[in-house]
């Protein structure tokens, strides 16, 4: 239970650059940074031209706001693959809506929203109540709301004629020089992170997917976090189906296919463990916006964008691997720390005891692999 | 402890002795076959058989059941693997990007670098090997977690695809290989030939999973990791080779899928993933590990077949059976946990009856 | 997750799970039980992907076609436009249900061949539309206008539009389709020969999905600033183009042409982004097709220099390599947009 309370790295001999590498946000930040220079190095209108500011901003929204859903989600240590097709679902609600009623934009989004928060909170209810792994449960419902909305929809589809200007508008307008799309993304970043960091609701997240058992014992209402999360994972899911539908100013048959690997995927780069009780929002939106950065830096560096693919599972097992390393020595650092002190320090955070905890059935458990989650010294100093 | 051990598989001689206090020997043999949650499965998959026969149009025609095992050939192979490593609480999310990759190989090596065919399908298999070992190798040393390194590996593998062979395709392979795919085992009869192949690889697994100390390993790493390896199960091994050998049934496949349909594309069998371990939790698989029997596996990826097949020749659109699929899915592990509700509803209002009462009950028995 | 073994379901599992599963078949085939009549005989339509305009356009001329000649029509196919197995698992289904025609539209060209033939095997004639397989593959391809008419319609387009002078690019849908490759090589040709100051500077794919062709025109814009125009020859990559760049900086500056329906252009049209762009009609298209089908399916023609009447359309006869051609595309401009409807 410790990881859930901050505390801080009380390592004195962290350099700067250890620090750095440290922090996830502030290494994915500085890729992110760096690449950013690279490739305006080889076409300043990457960076330089409206149209280029306007969509290194604007790109990455519609994934910042999957994966901050899914970060909140993955940090009770479950996962939401279903996000891609409710993004499709409520992609359609919202042009469906604009052709058949006359209501204001602004209904028109939250009943999206509002849809997806009811198809996260079937989810929700299926794992909570149903005590069934998540994986499982959001895989079934992937099919379903996808084969839902290609059923609703047949061979419709919206275009840019069927939504009013506004709208579309809303999709590539900025103020000052900011997108209203990305405007729109930071607000909802802040709101999540500031909960998950401050509020007693947002730690019980951690709590619950730290250990479980423990938050069980300790009194916490499991269940109900973890609907809240899947409710809030559908409910972005079902505001960026209208932000999908804003930006491209159509919905075909295939929108948001896949995306939910890379909402995954970009958690997942950030620094939020897969097994969860750790890792941050702002770390999650970082490794947003570098993946679909990414994707649009390839082609101007030359790389031709079929290899954008492999970049990205490079990254991520790069920096699941670069974690268990950090990981590693901070455990090496801790055990040293205790023989040090000897034995007037009771209780360091050993290995077998957590082990014990979390192994039984865990999917993907293993010996030396499942302390991080419960011990991640990264956690407390986010 | 698991109901379905090894022992209780049909074709067991073993017979249940009064000595026993074991939760499987509880109950007769008869009733640990047919109680089952495989057996479930399979009579589920009788059933759909038998409605579609009598209700579906053409489903009794004698294309149905070639079509069925030819499209279900890829699943049914990569399900054997995926059994295993689900057994062991791991996932592979990776596969259908191996086939991907190994479809692309085969294809470029045969095409491109003008390799026989025979040589090129082995490398490919030597490929989808190397993409294994890769996947095993950081699981089980390196100790990450199998879902996060398998979904890298997913876009890795398939993004090394697509970057090789953008979205061309290659199309130039020998006749011989590319009818060998599609042929039947005997003319007339709705078997093709990579049955074969299949039969022979499914004897393999059952022997590995169900009849070796191996497939107990595997067992045991899924219902503890730490208690197998105390007790003498080299758990990173096991997992490893488990990766590899699902890295090389994904290069098999990818060459089967190559061959039947006659390119070899980055984008082949994407998305295939999701259908392989949606079949193997229908099949009775626990996603917690420790727990699942291949035969139910097997049933649970032609009932899938079955419904698709029946469901397309009834004029549904794929979208229709992904609902179908997906629902299926839900309930079925939605019912093992409502029935363990029910059944412990049950045993709280009549006490610890023995009769097939869950291993707790087992436990107090022989406690007393 | 909470970690727990769960036991084994026992008989009630067999009694529930079997309940289940039967009345999730039994509910769909309430459904399609009459789907296959026994006497007009069916035409099957198996377009690149559902949800796609263009296909319901001509699949719906299609429809009015086959309604003329009292059959019945159907529409099934994948729902992504680069799916050739998706299209293999609905040819075979045909096949199966034996259909009297099956009338489709090529994701590969040599991916569908054996299915195809297993149709063609078993008495069922394959006409292929828009976009063809292999001429050996199937029975009669029926062109929406010769390769040449169509990549000449569209060079003149951009060249008139940007002065004969400056860079231009392809947004193409897949890398494998058949039509689109033969167009751009005709084009690339043709810039060569007889417009020197034309250079063709990248080739780029969008999948015929909107949302990549929308990033792959951004990524195109920012890796060649000096871009003149982008030739489309697709609907849905010339649509997301014009969507992309009438938001842009770029809007009036880099011209955009291809092939486009009226009814997704139009907006761009009347704002400036596009002046012109080609097409032939697409429900013509679709017509023609179902028509060549039936005449296939009573046995009116086998191939090559057999001729016969299209409905509304007139007569055609079949030419070289069993092919059908549709006529001369269209221009579209600001004129005449107003006064079509598809």
């Amino acid at each position: 239970m410790s990881a859930a309370t901050p505390s801080r790295d009380g390592s004195s001999l962290g350099a700067a650059v250890g620090a750095l590498l440290k922090s996830r946000e502030v290494a994915v930040a500085v890729v992110l940074v760096l690449l950013i220079a690279a490739t305006t190095l080889k076409s300043d209108a990457f960076l330089f031209s409206s149209t280029g500011w306007r969509d290194l901003l604007l790109t990455p929204s519609m994934l910042v706001l999957l994966a901050v859903g899914q970060t909140a989600v993955i940090i009770t240590r479950n996962v939401d693959l279903s996000v891609g097709s409710t993004l499709g679902l409520t992609a359609y609600l919202t042009g469906r809506l604009f052709i058949d009623t006359s209501l204001p934009i602004i209904l028109v989004v939250l009943a999206a929203v509002l849809m997806g928060a009811v198809l996260g909170l079937v989810n929700g209810v299926l794992v909570a109540w149903g005590r069934v792994p998540a994986l499982v449960i959001t895989l079934g419902t992937m099919y379903i709301y996808r084969g839902a909305f290609l059923t609703w929809a047949g061979s419709d589809r919206i275009n840019a004629g069927d939504m009013p200007r506004a709208f579309r508008d809303l999709g590539t307008d900025s103020i000052l020089g900011i997108p209203v799309l990305t405007i729109v993304a930071v607000v909802v970043l802040a709101a999540v992170g500031y909960y998950l960091h401050t509020a007693r609701g947002g730690r019980e997240f951690y709590a619950i997917g730290s250990d479980p058992d423990a938050a069980h014992l300790y009194g916490l209402r499991i269940s109900r976090r973890i609907m809240a999360a899947f409710v809030l994972s559908g409910a972005l899911a079902g505001l960026a189906g209208a932000v999908s539908a804003a930006r491209f100013g159509t919905v075909s048959s295939s929108v948001g296919t896949g995306i939910e690997f890379e909402a995954v995927g970009a958690a997942v780069i950030g620094g939020v463990a897969i097994f969860g009780g750790s890792g941050t929002v702002w770390g999650a939106a970082l490794g947003a916006f570098l993946l679909v950065t990414i994707n649009r830096s390839l082609p101007v560096l030359g790389i031709s964008d079929f290899w954008q693919q492999a970049v990205v599972g490079a990254l991520i097992v790069g920096a699941i691997t670069l974690d268990r390393v950090l990981v590693r020595r901070q455990e090496k650092k801790l055990v040293a720390a205790r023989d040090d002190a000897g034995s007037s320090h009771a209780g360091p955070p050993t290995r077998e005891p957590v082990v014990a905890t979390t192994a039984p059935g865990s999917p993907g458990a293993s010996a030396p692999g499942d302390t991080s989650s419960p011990t991640d010294p990264q956690e407390g100093t986010r | 402890m698991s109901t379905v051990s090894p022992e209780a598989t049909p074709g067991s001689p073993e017979t249940p002795s009064v000595e026993r206090t074991y939760a499987a020997y509880s109950r007769p043999f008869w009733q640990r076959v047919v109680l089952s949650r495989e057996f479930a499965v399979i009579a589920l998959l009788v059933a759909a058989i038998v409605f579609s026969r009598s209700q579906v149009e053409y489903f009794d025609g004698p294309q149905t059941m070639y079509y069925l095992f030819r499209d279900s050939a890829s699943v049914l192979l990569l399900a054997l693997p995926m059994t295993a490593i689900i057994i062991t609480g791991e996932i592979d999310l990776s596969v259908a990007s191996i086939v991907g990759l190994t479809s692309v190989s085969f294809g470029m090596l045969h095409d491109d670098v003008g390799l026989s065919a025979t040589i090129a399908a082995l490398l490919a298999i030597g490929v989808g090997v190397v993409c294994g070992a890769f996947n095993g190798f950081l699981i089980a040393y390196v100790g990450l977690p199998s879902i996060a390194v398998t979904i890298g590996t997913l876009a890795l593998f398939r993004g090394i695809g697509a970057g090789l062979l953008g979205t061309e395709s290659r199309t130039d392979f020998p006749e011989g290989w590319t009818d060998w795919a599609k042929d039947r085992i005997v003319e007339g009869q709705p078997y093709p030939m990579v049955l074969i192949p299949f039969v022979v690889l499914a004897i393999a697994f059952a022997l590995l999973i169900h009849f070796s100390s191996f497939g107990r390993g595997i067992f045991e790493i899924g219902q503890n990791d730490e208690a197998a390896h105390f007790t003498g199960v080299d758990v990173a091994r096991t997992k490893a080779i488990l990766f590899v050998l699902s890295g090389a049934v994904a290069g098999f496949v990818g060459i089967y899928l190559t061959l039947v349909s006659g390119v070899a594309r980055a984008e082949n069998a994407t998305g295939l993933e999701l259908s392989v371990i949606a079949a193997v939790l229908l099949g009775g698989v626990s996603i917690f590990g420790g727990r699942g029997a291949l035969h139910g596996v097997l049933a649970g990826v032609l009932l899938i077949g079955v419904i698709q097949r029946a469901m397309l020749l009834n004029g549904q659109t794929i979208n229709v059976i992904n609902i179908v699929i997906g629902v299926l899915l839900v309930l079925s592990v939605m019912s093992t946990s409502l029935l363990a509700a029910s059944r412990r509803v049950l045993a709280a209002s009549r006490g610890a009856r023995s009769s097939g009462g869950p291993s707790r009950s087992a436990g107090k028995r022989l406690l007393s | 997750m909470k970690i727990h073994n769960r036991r084994l379901a026992g008989l009630a599992a067999v009694a529930l799970a079997a309940s289940m599963a039967l009345t999730a078949c039994g509910s769909d085939s309430d459904g399609g039980e009459g789907a296959s009549g026994d006497g007009g005989g069916t035409y099957t339509f198996i377009p690149k992907n559902l949800g796609n305009p263009y296909f319901d356009t001509s699949n719906a001329g299609g429809e009015k076609a086959i309604g003329e000649f009292g059959g019945e029509y159907e529409q099934v196919g994948p729902a992504t436009g680069d799916d050739p197995a998706g299209q293999v698992t609905y040819i075979n289904t045909a096949t199966q249900q034996g259909r009297s025609a099956l009338i489709v539209s090529a994701n590969d060209p040599d991916a569908l061949c054996d299915a195809i033939g297993e149709a063609m095997d078993a008495d069922i004639p394959v006409v292929t539309y828009d976009a063809d397989t292999n001429p050996d593959c199937r029975d009669i391809f029926v062109s929406q206008a010769d390769a040449a008419g169509i990549a000449q319609a569209q060079v003149d387009l951009i060249a008139d539009q940007i002065g004969d002078s400056g860079e231009i690019a392809f947004l193409s849908a897949a890398a494998n389709a058949t039509n689109q490759n033969e167009w751009i090589d005709l084009m690339t040709a043709e810039f060569e020969a007889n417009h020197p100051d034309i250079t063709v500077v990248d080739t780029v794919y969008g999948d015929d999905d909107d949302q990549k062709s929308f990033d792959a025109t951004a990524a195109l814009l920012q890796t060649h600033p000096d871009l003149a125009g982008i030739i489309s020859p697709t609907t849905v990559g010339i649509a997301a183009a014009a969507r992309y760049l009438s938001t842009s900086d770029a809007k009036g500056e880099v011209k955009l042409t291809g092939l486009g329906t009226p009814n997704q252009m139009r907006e761009y049209v009347e704002d400036g982004t596009v002046d012109a762009f080609a097409l032939w009609n697409p429900a013509d298209l679709g017509y023609l097709a179902a028509y060549t089908a039936n005449a296939l399916a009573t046995g009116e023609i086998e191939g090559e220099g057999d001729s016969f009447t299209a409905g509304d359309l007139g007569d055609y006869t079949v030419g070289a390599d069993n092919v059908v051609l549709l006529g001369d595309p269209f221009v579209f401009d600001a004129d005449n947009i107003g006064d079509f409807d598809f």
